[in-house]
């Protein structure tokens, strides 16, 4: 049953969507620029010798900086909007009578534009190692291949909190401002501007009982060579998703009910 | 044959929670700090059967709570209170089976990818509703010569016009070939031939699969070319439910008969006998003749009288069913 699914209703969804995103393929090109944060952030570090304060060179600091930029770039997700903007115009409408939860259409939407955006994501990658060619590194099989599942799950950890926030749309029309909340520990505790051991150590303890540090610390230093507990953020992870998604569920189920198909 | 009920609603209700605020800034500011909802009942007690293979249409004026009933019926909002078999289903659980079994169309409201030929959304469609590839393209095909679009499915939606998505969208809504069709005024905005076009196209529908079709329109002719049976609502609830031409005859038991007599003296004749007198004007005159007395008062006029011209006045239907939309009941 669950095969089949993915076979054929997630394939031609993809298949679909890319087609789509590839007709906004310069909006992409342009949001991919825009995620260059990290870059920015490394160069703050770097300048006021902000890494010796936690043992990490210029190289490995760089080399965690272009990691956060690839993990950020595969993570993103914005389907809090796409939600609110649909139930508010009406459209979730002829997808609440279809026989797929319209998640899916979502779901299927940011897989596909991170295909189109991983082309322009190694293009900057490409120009970030000509002004630091000392940073280029070749990562072996197995921790690449671990961090692209990593990065996964940071996505659908994110993809999960925001589906969450965003079936609060059945309740609250403007569910985006809740996001928006949300957006600032996201900023500060998930290792975009800075790596999550740099924190003083009671901080730190409280941060790693959250989901923020496992979707761009942990994948961007697991893929970057930093020291890090591989099996332990992956368990965390996982344990997540396996938290969120019944409660994704049970807010859906429930939303579903007070839904008033406004704008339709 | 005995056709069964597909569709069976008993006393149905639907309460929405509306806030309301008063004007100005004084108003604004008791808005931000307390909220005053209240419950409204915008649908109320309504019970009705549909057998399989109707079509019925379901007037109101805005407001009066047709498009709700719809959204019931097809599972899209949750009712307050009663209940609602559809095809044997509960609506609002959303089996898939259900799901599988209907479809919604909303006039204006599209589910077609705008940038994408509209091609892309039925195939997505397709595999949604678990056809396959090939079953796909023969529906695709039968459906786009029935729509008369199959020129247009490799064309980005974007530049379609407006009848052209119409027409595409009521491909992608019956693609899975459902037996049950709620249709929101799906003639909203369409110029005249698109509309009669679709119209053609949904009875073609009805008649070679047997589909239900439950209908709201504000163009009387999609509900006089289509529905046999209407159920008038009126502030949430029903104030009619029967057979078109019954309540027409009921709101219109009148009709109007212009004569043209050949002379002045024929219409002063005409005038003073027994026949009711709207107006004249020289040797033109208007009479009132009850429906069920039309032929026997024509025969008499005709052999009583000198006629040089005869036209008989049928009201206009929008007309007579605007007197539905603003009454509460109707004992017929």
């Amino acid at each position: 049953m669950i095969s089949k699914l993915i076979n054929r209703k997630i394939f031609t969804l993809l298949k679909v969507q890319y087609s789509n995103m590839l007709e906004y393929r310069v909006e992409i090109a342009l949001w991919a620029i825009s995620g260059i944060i990290p870059f920015f952030m490394l160069n703050i570090w770097t300048n006021n010798n902000l890494n010796e304060s936690i043992n990490i060179s210029d190289v490995m600091l760089s080399r965690y900086f272009l990691c956060a930029f690839f993990v950020r770039q595969f993570s993103v997700v914005w389907v809090v909007f796409s939600f609110e903007e649909d139930s508010l115009m009406g459209k979730v409408s002829p997808y609440l009578i279809q026989p797929l939860n319209p998640f899916f259409r979502y779901f299927a939407q940011h897989l596909a534009e991170q295909i189109t955006r991983f082309p322009f994501a190694l293009i900057i990658a490409f120009f970030f190692f000509i002004f630091n060619p000392e940073s280029i590194w070749i990562p072996n099989l197995s921790i690449l291949f671990l961090s692209i599942v990593s990065t996964f799950l940071s996505f659908l950890i994110q993809f999960l909190i925001q589906s969450i926030v965003a079936c609060l749309c059945f309740w609250t029309e403007k569910a985006s401002s809740i996001e928006r909340l949300l957006f600032i520990p996201t900023l500060f505790l998930s290792g975009l501007l800075a790596p999550v051991v740099s924190f003083p150590a009671y901080v730190k303890s409280w941060i790693y009982l959250t989901p923020f540090p496992y979707l761009i610390d942990f994948p961007a230093n697991l893929l970057s060579g930093n020291e890090t507990n591989i099996s332990g953020g992956l368990s965390m992870q996982i344990l997540w998703i396996l938290l969120l998604f019944p409660l994704f569920k049970k807010i859906w189920s429930e939303g579903t009910k007070k839904y008033t198909a406004m704008g339709s | 044959m005995v056709q069964k009920n597909i569709i069976d609603v008993r006393n149905l209700s639907k309460s929405f929670d509306i806030s309301s605020k008063e004007p100005g800034l004084k108003g604004t500011i008791k808005h931000f700090f307390k909220r005053q909802t209240k419950s409204l009942k915008v649908i109320k007690d309504i019970s009705f059967k549909i057998k399989e293979g109707e079509i019925v249409g379901f007037l109101g004026a805005n407001g009066a709570g047709k498009t709700t009933i719809l959204k019931m019926l097809c599972g899209l909002i949750y009712p307050s209170e009663g209940s609602i078999l559809v095809s044997g289903y509960l609506p609002f659980r959303r089996k898939e089976n259900f799901l599988k079994n209907i479809t919604l169309i909303m006039g204006q409201k599209q589910q077609l990818i705008w940038d994408l030929p509209p091609i892309e959304s039925f195939y997505l469609n397709a595999s949604i509703y678990d056809l396959d590839k090939f079953e796909a393209k023969s529906r695709i095909k039968k459906l786009s010569e029935m729509l008369e679009i199959d020129k247009e499915l490799f064309i980005p939606v974007r530049k379609l016009s407006l009848g052209q998505r119409m027409k595409s969208e009521l491909l992608a809504a019956l693609i899975h070939e459902p037996n049950i069709l709620f249709l929101d005024e799906p003639t909203l905005g369409l110029d005249i031939n698109a509309q009669r076009n679709l119209r053609k196209f949904l009875q073609k529908y009805n008649k070679e699969t047997n589909a239900t079709i439950c209908l709201t329109s504000h163009y009387m002719k999609d509900i006089t070319s289509l529905c046999k049976r209407v159920i008038c609502v009126h502030e949430g609830a029903i104030s009619y439910d029967g057979k078109l031409d019954l309540l027409l005859k009921k709101l219109s038991p009148v009709k109007e008969i212009l004569i043209v007599c050949r002379s002045e003296e024929d219409a002063i004749k005409l005038a003073n006998s027994s026949f009711t007198v709207k107006n004249k004007i020289k040797n033109e005159i208007t009479i009132k003749i009850e429906n069920n007395s039309i032929t026997s008062s024509l025969k008499n006029i005709l052999n009583n009288f000198d006629i040089e011209d005869l036209f008989i006045n049928e009201p206009p239907i929008d007309e007579i069913i605007g007197k539905v939309l603003i009454k509460k009941d109707y004992d017929i």
